[in-house]
């Protein structure tokens, strides 16, 4: 008989004393850019007291085997805003199955009994088409998974939570 | 060629919150309306980010030696294991914790609760599971606290607890309650899970092995993260 999973609870408003900032490992090897965006509630209000995870595979397309690299987290401030350096992933590959370059996203807040789980996809991809977990997604809604450039090696992606243009959250 | 990728198994119905649960009012705007999105595992959910004791500091666990002077309220020892659902311990789990003071209130700004600060206690403690899985905190309990969901409503004791395990697919963030805490039976967050027993998991038992003569009272408090499934997901 197998023991039941230990059930998830809010982070709560009060989260920042116990979880901390980690800016994610720059790899040189790596495009470098920044993602910024804003993170709204249903009514389009800023959620000013959401925590960010990220996590995603080398410039190689590998993941990390045995450190924290490639793993990120941050806080929106009271606009709702929030900000991270980080650098284009690699094409991840299992098997004869190939990714496009995405970063998987965690996202907590006051609220939230459980967390969100997404993805960030980058514009200007031509694997965006292939890509197995995208074309799951129904079309209308896939572009809220794609950042959207607005300068050099800048890019705006917004965490809807919901209503008609929320972002598309998954179950993995 | 394809390649066999070991997923993480869902989740038995009703032992993990909802996201719209209406009696926590926080959850009415925020919980998302559509339907999630089932995805197979890829490699990009069952890795994740790697921990060990070598990321700590030395008494990161202790959260009554991070001043001067000691907290006020209760001293306790909070330990137990992190296993999977086949009840294999889990090493390498990153486990941070925070909570309020003895006097119900957090280090925290936006708690505008009017009770005492405590000049020595920050409420934040950092773990590593070992090899058996095991984990020790030293703490203070932590005071019920008021809030503003419903009228005269009172958060029951908690700690909360963030588990960074083996993968992307077994985060967790949950809380950890004490034993018959009369503030449980109202309060819709711990309500939130519909299983009672999944709902009782959070609450920890008190432990005449972890109590410590002349120190510290103990309770123990086991985290089971997802498991593994037995069949791969061809990818
Ligand atoms: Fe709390």
């Amino acid at each position: 008989m197998p023991l039941t999973v230990t059930p998830s609870q809010t982070v709560g408003p009060f989260f920042s004393i116990g979880l901390h900032p980690v800016e994610l490992a720059l790899d040189p090897g790596g495009e470098q850019l920044a993602i910024q965006g804003r993170v709204l509630d249903g009514d389009h209000n800023p959620v000013g007291d959401a925590l960010i995870e990220t996590w995603q595979a080398g410039p190689d397309g590998q993941y990390s085997q045995n450190s924290s690299r490639g793993w990120s987290r941050l806080a929106t401030d009271d606009s709702g805003s929030f900000r991270f350096s980080t650098f284009k992933p690699g094409r991840v590959r299992a098997g004869n199955q190939l990714y496009a370059p995405h970063i998987v996203v965690a996202v907590f807040a006051r609220g939230l009994l459980r967390h969100l789980v997404t993805r960030i996809y980058f514009p200007d991809e031509p694997s965006n088409a292939d890509d197995p977990i995208l074309n799951l997604v129904p079309e209308p809604r896939r572009a809220t998974l794609i950042a959207r450039a607005v300068a050099p090696r800048l890019f705006q992606w917004n965490i809807v939570l919901q209503g008609r243009e929320e972002t598309v959250f998954f179950e993995c | 060629m394809s390649i066999a990728i070991f997923g993480y198994r869902r989740p038995l119905p009703h032992t993990q919150p909802p996201y719209l649960h209406p009696s926590y009012l926080s959850s009415l705007k925020r919980a998302p309306s559509q339907s999630l999105i089932a995805i197979p595992p890829t490699l990009s959910e069952v890795s994740g980010p790697r921990f060990s004791q070598k990321d700590l500091a030395n008494g990161e666990n202790d959260l009554t030696r991070q001043h001067h002077g000691e907290p006020l309220g209760e001293r306790i020892i909070v330990s137990g294991r992190v296993v999977d659902e086949d009840g294999k311990p889990i090493r390498g789990v990153l486990i941070e914790i925070w909570q309020a003071n003895a006097a119900g209130r957090y280090a925290h700004s936006v708690d505008q609760h009017n009770a005492p600060l405590d000049p020595n206690f920050s409420g934040f403690g950092r773990a590593v599971s070992d090899d058996e899985g095991r984990y020790t905190f030293i703490t203070v309990k932590p005071g019920a606290y008021p809030w503003a969901n419903h009228y005269n409503a009172w958060r029951p004791a908690h700690i909360h607890f963030s588990l960074c395990g083996p993968a992307f697919a077994t985060r967790l963030v949950t809380q950890m309650y004490f034993p018959g805490d009369p503030l449980l039976q109202s309060d819709p967050i711990f309500n939130s899970i519909a299983d009672e027993t999944a709902r009782n998991k959070l609450v920890s038992t008190f432990d005449w092995t972890l109590t410590t003569p002349s120190y510290a009272l103990g309770y123990r408090f086991d985290i089971v993260l997802r498991g593994r499934e037995q069949t791969p997901m061809e990818s």
